[in-house]
């Protein structure tokens, strides 16, 4: 089992991502789940997204997660909310910041010590999609720390599953994936 | 009109929401009137989409309430039409008087029920209390653990309900959120199939033929009141249950996914037992797994068909099991909970002598937790071994402050 939870705000696509892997996963035979935490959110509220993958199919709908991964898609989110809540020995951080790893557990010590991989996702998306969308850059910068699928069959995919969009929203979110990819350290 | 066909994989990643949509746009449902509500509505915005893209040839009917909606659905069941719509919580709350009206008029309708908490307080989440409310409406009650359930009970839904020897409006429970909006693999039919399931819809005693006038919806005082209420009743409980039977095995036939009134997980040889609905049976399930590689001879029993009650089958799925918990994720304010009081009746004119006690949970939204599960299993073996029920007939699970227990 492997699990995921992804930190963002209501809004900034956290939940189309955690879905978007979750059918990305789910063509390779592996049983798949994706949910989100949302109460009565609001754009701009923080929330929390989540992956499940196993497999075997997935029967376990306890909210409660020991993440394997934890995804910080929005970079404020490491100081206004505790993104190491039910932190395991094991678990790996991708965060978005401007910061460099160094800086930013410095200025978050309840990172320290922890596996800690930093990308500047809204930048990124800024620089490539036009807009601080910073979903698909965190599933490509994902795939580089997890080596979980080769980059052209995770691009090819992601095509797919954004499939529905203008073919230039789709380029630029291959070139952000990409570009997260190279970057993450 | 026509309408085009969707090319769907073997296995799509759907949630509970949208995999009921799909269902409802591969039976061709000819009409949907429906009033939004969390988390209810991406099922009526799919059957919407799906309209206006041309994969269906039906009516989408704008309402000012959920009144309005189930009164235009009980409109079109009787002018002759294929009907469905979605709710939840307060808007089911709102529907209650036309529930009624629906089964006591026979006709077929299905009501995507997500469940949701009801206020007050308010809340968006997840829990059986708008399910528990309408019980006794007359409405068949179906319930998904997940969102595969979701998408083949809706289809199992219409062949029932359409039957023109059921002819009663079936609601399909999931629950909100942790099914609706939780996306997993869901494996598919082609819409061939799933339509050559379903079947044409046909029609009986429909206002819109002519030829032979009909009138829905009388008023009968003490002559025939009772008579009417009666052979619904009869009905529910001599026919729709075999026929909830046959359709469970055509769609086995069809599909390889096999459907149960009383879904019964590792009960073979259960000491122990949970009874619940929706995920917390699948959640129960794995817990149950794992209790028995600690030497705990667990199981666990959802309930596919709620209504009409499956009285004979639960007890015999319970008939040689030592200590049983039923959980009700609905406050039963002021009495027993549903589950324990359906359970304590269908066993007690059996020789079956198990320990019962009920549990509250989850209500609006609460996470049922493995740690819950495993020390509630480790409870009823608690219980089993000393031959009596430890604690309280009546306890919470996961609510703050002090441990509430009664009864």
């Amino acid at each position: 089992m492997l699990e995921i939870r992804w930190h963002s705000r209501a809004g900034q696509g956290a939940v189309t991502g955690a879905k978007g892997l979750a059918d990305v996963i789910s063509t390779t035979g592996k049983e798949v789940q994706a949910f989100a935490f949302y109460g009565s959110a609001k754009r701009g509220a923080a929330m929390t997204a989540y992956n499940r993958v196993d497999d075997k199919v997935i029967m376990n709908h306890e909210k409660y997660m020991e993440p394997d991964y934890v995804f910080v898609i929005d970079p404020a989110l490491v100081f206004t909310s505790d993104v190491t809540i039910n932190h395991k020995d094991s678990t790996k951080y991708i965060i978005t910041t401007h910061m460099s790893t160094d800086e930013l557990v410095k200025a978050q010590p309840k990172l320290a010590g922890k596996e800690v991989y930093t990308v500047d996702c809204i930048t990124i998306a800024n620089e490539t999609i036009g807009r601080p969308i910073p979903n698909t850059p965190m599933l490509g910068a994902f795939m580089k720390i997890s080596g979980m699928y080769e980059m052209d069959f995770f691009k090819e995919s992601m095509k797919r599953v954004l499939g529905k969009l203008p073919q230039k929203i789709i380029d630029a979110n291959m070139f952000a994936i990409q570009r997260a990819y190279d970057e993450v350290k | 009109m026509a309408f085009d066909k969707m090319e769907l994989k073997d296995i799509e990643v759907w949630d509970g929401n949208y995999a009921a949509a799909q269902a409802m746009r591969q039976a061709q449902v000819d009409v949907v009137a429906a009033y939004p509500i969390t988390p209810s509505t991406p099922i009526v915005e799919g059957y919407a989409k799906f309209l206006a893209d041309g994969y269906i040839e039906g009516e989408f009917v704008m309402v000012e309430s959920e009144h309005a909606a189930m009164s235009a659905c009980i409109g079109a069941a009787a002018a002759g039409g294929r009907v469905a719509t979605a709710t939840s919580s307060q808007g089911l709350a709102l529907m209650s008087e036309t529930l009624y009206q629906a089964s006591g008029m026979r006709l077929p309708i299905v009501l995507n029920l997500v469940n949701r908490a009801l206020a007050s307080p308010l809340n968006v989440n997840g829990d059986h209390s708008d399910m528990y409310m309408i019980r006794d409406s007359g409405w068949i009650q179906f319930d998904a653990f997940c969102p595969q359930e979701a998408y083949d009970l809706n289809l199992i839904a219409f062949k029932v309900s359409e039957d023109h020897d059921i002819r009663l409006p079936a609601i399909v429970n999931q629950d909100g959120f942790m099914t609706s909006h939780t996306a997993q693999g869901v494996k598919t039919l082609s819409d061939d199939a799933a339509y050559g399931f379903v079947g044409e819809y046909k029609p009986m005693n429909d206002m819109l033929d002519f030829e032979h006038p009909v009138t829905h919806g009388v008023q009968t005082e003490e002559d025939w009141h009772f008579e009417h209420k009666a052979r619904q009743h009869n009905d529910l409980m001599t026919k729709v249950m075999p026929k909830i039977q046959t359709v469970f095995k055509d769609f086995e036939k069809l599909t390889g996914r096999k459907y149960t009134p009383v879904e019964k997980y590792d009960m073979d040889d259960a000491d122990v037992c949970v009874v619940c609905l929706g995920t917390s049976v699948e959640t129960a399930r794995e817990v149950a797994t794992e209790m028995r590689a600690k030497g705990i001879k667990a199981g666990v029993i959802g309930l596919r068909v709620i209504r009409p009650f499956p009285f004979f089958e639960i007890a015999e799925a319970l008939k040689n099991v030592k200590a049983i918990a039923a959980l009700d994720r609905s406050s039963p304010n002021g009495a027993a909970g549903m589950l324990f009081n359906e359970i304590a009746g269908a066993l007690f004119n059996t020789g079956t002598k198990a320990l019962l006690s009920g549990f509250v949970y989850g209500l609006g939204g609460r996470d049922l937790t493995k740690a819950h599960l495993v020390a509630l299993f480790n409870e009823l073996q608690a219980n089993a071994d000393a031959g009596k029920v430890t604690t309280k007939l009546q306890q919470f699970i996961g609510v703050r402050g002090p441990k509430l227990a009664f009864l």
